[in-house]
């Protein structure tokens, strides 16, 4: 118990590091999930509505890569992104952007596959009507995305809860380097390996209650929009 | 004026089979333009198989099926059809944005599709929901706005499947009303009911369907005067047409 | 609907790109280091950086992992500067044509840390060596780093030197935790084990618990820190001007005073060679 108040104190004497640390978690979450569902959710919805040799299989890789291990996408990346790596050049590695990638990388297969299982339900309703009405396969797509809106939104805070909790992929591509890198989770560990324990569990509380909050806005927003049937 | 009888829609020994069950037997039946013809029978004896392989939302594993166009020639070209189902299937946005999609389906451009819209919405008397979300409207309405959404296309053929199935008399009677009416408009209407009052307010035509083959195909005096079959016979009479593998049985008071 | 999809693609498009340019522009004034874990965790680098920052107007970036990873990345050419404690790994890298000279920075020593009970009795032994052959012998719970860092590079050759192989015991009394000296630290903590730790972490560690320091002095307990430019011939866009700076300042008066003046809680973590 003394952990925890200790954590809770030492929070609020810490200074405005600990909002830059927050901001730049959010930042670089926010911006891979927004890349992700651009990427994910026609990806998802695509193979769902589409007929194509190899569908089956794009069905259980998607599935699989769900579970894809952030540790081995931070990997991946940090070859690619290496100096010695084929995108060396971009001279991208251990910054925010390397971070954006590696992330987006990470939950572009959740939100595709959840999408995909969300499309799935919705073409069960609404196919026979689609058909009749003469929808294109493309045209099909766009409507059932837009009409699933509120379920996709829950495959999207799925990559989100992905993103702002892994700390492998960042870790290695970012670096966690003070000021420039340095994210919630990777914080944790770097006060877990200083011996730091209540700081360090004073971050995970703050990183829990800013999922719990974003969690629960979207829920709000959603229940207020389907109440006023937006 | 004489109405030269064109032809609309012809099966030619249809056969439909699913999970090895022949549910369409060896069905061949001709559709010409002008009556409204109601396909009549117990459940599960094939009526929304018939419709939807009408419609072209299923193919046939045998037969042939032929559309003719407005000279009564046969064509291979899609012919502008619509369907009404026993559940409306509406998209979570407004009545009239509902009707719009359908039409801009179709291709036409903003200005002809909010015309027309209007006019369709008007023509069922529902444009004080228009801007509503479609899906807090009623059943009923949402079904008339189904309606709507099928009128908007100005369809040749337009195919309604039980559509009254789950609505209350009164929503029922405003369903007819509009149904009577896209008929007056000029399209053509060929539905499926297992209500017989309803099948002798709106039937011209009659097709009695059992257990995928058409045992009787009359117009609506005649059928109801008295049918020739003897399922058809037992089915007006309100018995219960029951089989098992090898018979069907009639059970009755 | 889709043109306010299409104004959001756009801007986010034009937000990256513009966040790319930006970190483009500031390419000059930073420098990327790659250092071990130990040093960062000690907080020296907290301590002296923004003063070399003030002086020159670089700023410099740390990544901090074992010395075996520290080393890998500056041969990938990630870094520009090395700056790790084993000196034969990092003869290996210039030798290996990816770094250009080794400069001796400061160094302190290793310690022998265990618990307060101390089962394997080696508390004030001058002879590390024969503390680890009392340790095996008595079959003490031991961690090790078990990675490629330089403490773990220590820890071996003290094996070595006692002619024992450690590697048979794993999983019985020897323990690897392949991590940072810190968790490695939480860990002995937890199972009241020994680990062999440089001072700067230990000093800096707040969870120690039960844990003291029960052997040091031996002169093979020596831990030298070294820093080392990456080789701009192997690796063309080093930033080997501004890389050399900071070994200039960090051997330089400057440097070596505010490295001597570092403490925690009063106690000194670094000694400089310069006298």
């Amino acid at each position: 118990m003394n952990v925890f108040l200790d954590a809770i104190s030492l929070l609020t004497t810490t200074d405005s590091n600990l909002l830059s640390i927050v901001g730049l978690s959010l930042w670089v979450s926010l911006i891979a999930v927004f890349f992700a569902t651009l990427i994910g959710i026609p990806l998802g919805a695509a193979t769902s509505l589409y007929e194509f040799r190899g569908r089956q299989f794009l069905i259980v890789l998607l599935n699989a890569l769900m579970g894809l291990p952030p540790v081995v996408v931070g990997l991946i990346v940090y070859l690619l992104l290496s100096r010695s790596g084929p995108f060396g050049v971009l001279g991208l590695l251990f910054s925010p952007t390397a971070m954006i990638i590696a992330q987006t990388i990470l939950i572009i297969p959740i939100i595709a596959a959840l999408s995909r299982q969300i499309i799935d339900h919705l073409w069960i309703e609404y196919s026979e009507q689609l058909l009749s009405l003469g929808a294109t396969s493309y045209r099909r797509m766009k409507t059932l995305i837009w009409d699933g809106r509120f379920s996709l939104l829950t495959a999207v805070l799925a990559g989100f809860g992905r993103a702002i909790a892994e700390v492998g992929a960042v870790m290695i591509v970012g670096g966690n380097i003070d000021h420039v890198t340095r994210v919630m989770t990777t914080s944790i560990t770097l006060e877990v390996s200083r011996g730091n324990l209540a700081l360090a569990l004073g971050l995970g509380i703050v990183l829990i209650t800013l999922s719990l909050s974003i969690n629960a806005i979207a829920y709000l927003l959603k229940e207020f929009a389907e109440s006023r049937q937006i | 004026m004489i109405l030269k009888s064109i032809p609309i829609l012809s099966l030619n020994n249809v056969c439909y089979e699913a999970s090895g069950k022949q549910l369409i037997k060896k069905l061949s039946c001709q559709f010409m333009a002008g009556p409204r013809c109601v396909i009549i029978g117990p459940n599960g004896a094939g009526k929304s198989i018939l419709l939807k392989l009408c419609h072209r939302l299923l193919n046939p594993s045998q037969g042939h099926i032929q559309w003719y166009d407005e000279k009564g020639n046969k064509s291979n070209s899609i012919i502008n059809q619509a369907m009404v189902f026993q559940r409306p299937v509406m998209l979570r946005r407004t009545a009239a944005a509902n009707v719009d999609y359908a039409l801009s389906l179709r291709g036409l451009n903003k200005i002809q599709r909010k015309a027309r819209t209007e006019e369709v919405l008007k023509l069922t008397g529902l444009t004080h929901l228009g801007h509503f979300s479609a899906r807090v409207l009623s059943f009923g309405e949402q079904q008339k706005l189904a309606l709507a959404r099928a009128w908007a296309l100005r369809p040749k053929i337009l195919f309604l499947d039980e559509p009254t199935a789950s609505l209350d008399p009164s929503a029922t009677f405003e369903i007819e009303k509009v149904i009577n009416a896209i008929h007056n408009s000029g399209t053509q209407i060929i539905m499926t009911t297992h209500d017989l009052a309803q099948a002798k307010r709106l039937a011209d035509e009659v097709l009695f369907l059992h257990r995928g083959q058409i045992l009787e195909n009359s117009l609506a005096s005649t059928f109801f005067a008295g049918p020739t079959n003897k399922f058809a016979q037992a089915f007006l009479k309100g018995d219960l047409l029951v089989w098992d593998q090898k018979e069907v049985k009639i059970q009755g008071r | 609907m889709s043109k306010f999809l299409n104004f959001i693609i756009f801007f986010f498009s034009i937000v990256l790109i513009v966040l790319s340019i930006s970190s483009k522009a500031q390419s000059n004034d930073y420098i990327t280091i790659a250092s071990t874990t130990s040093t960062r965790d000690s907080g020296l680098f907290g301590a002296i950086l923004p003063i070399f920052t003030k002086s020159s107007g670089i700023r410099v970036r740390v990544i901090a992992a074992g010395t075996g990873q520290a080393i890998k990345i500056a041969e990938n050419g990630d870094a520009d500067v090395l700056f790790v404690h084993h000196k034969e790994s990092e003869q290996s890298f210039i030798n290996a044509g990816f770094g250009v000279k080794r400069y001796d920075v400061m160094y302190n020593d290793f310690v022998v840390i265990g618990p307060n009970e101390d089962p394997a009795e080696i508390s004030g032994f001058n002879d590390v060596v024969k503390a680890f052959i009392k340790i095996a012998k008595t079959r003490s719970v031991f961690l090790s780093r078990g990675d490629d860092s330089g403490t773990y590079k220590k820890e071996q050759s003290l094996w070595l030197a006692g002619g024992i192989d450690a590697s048979k015991y794993l999983g019985s009394w020897y323990r690897k935790t392949g991590s940072g000296m810190g968790a490695t630290l939480n860990i002995a903590n937890a199972m009241n084990g020994y680990s062999l730790a440089d001072r700067g972490t230990w000093l800096a560690f707040k969870n120690k618990k039960q844990l003291k320091v029960l052997v040091e002095g031996d002169p093979r307990l020596h831990n030298s820190y070294g820093a080392i430019l990456v080789n701009p011939k192997r690796h063309p866009h080093v930033k080997s001007e501004a890389g050399q700076k900071l070994i200039n300042w960090l051997i330089s008066k400057e440097g070596q005073n505010s490295i001597k003046a570092f403490e925690i809680n009063g106690k000194k973590l670094f000694k400089s060679y310069l006298n």
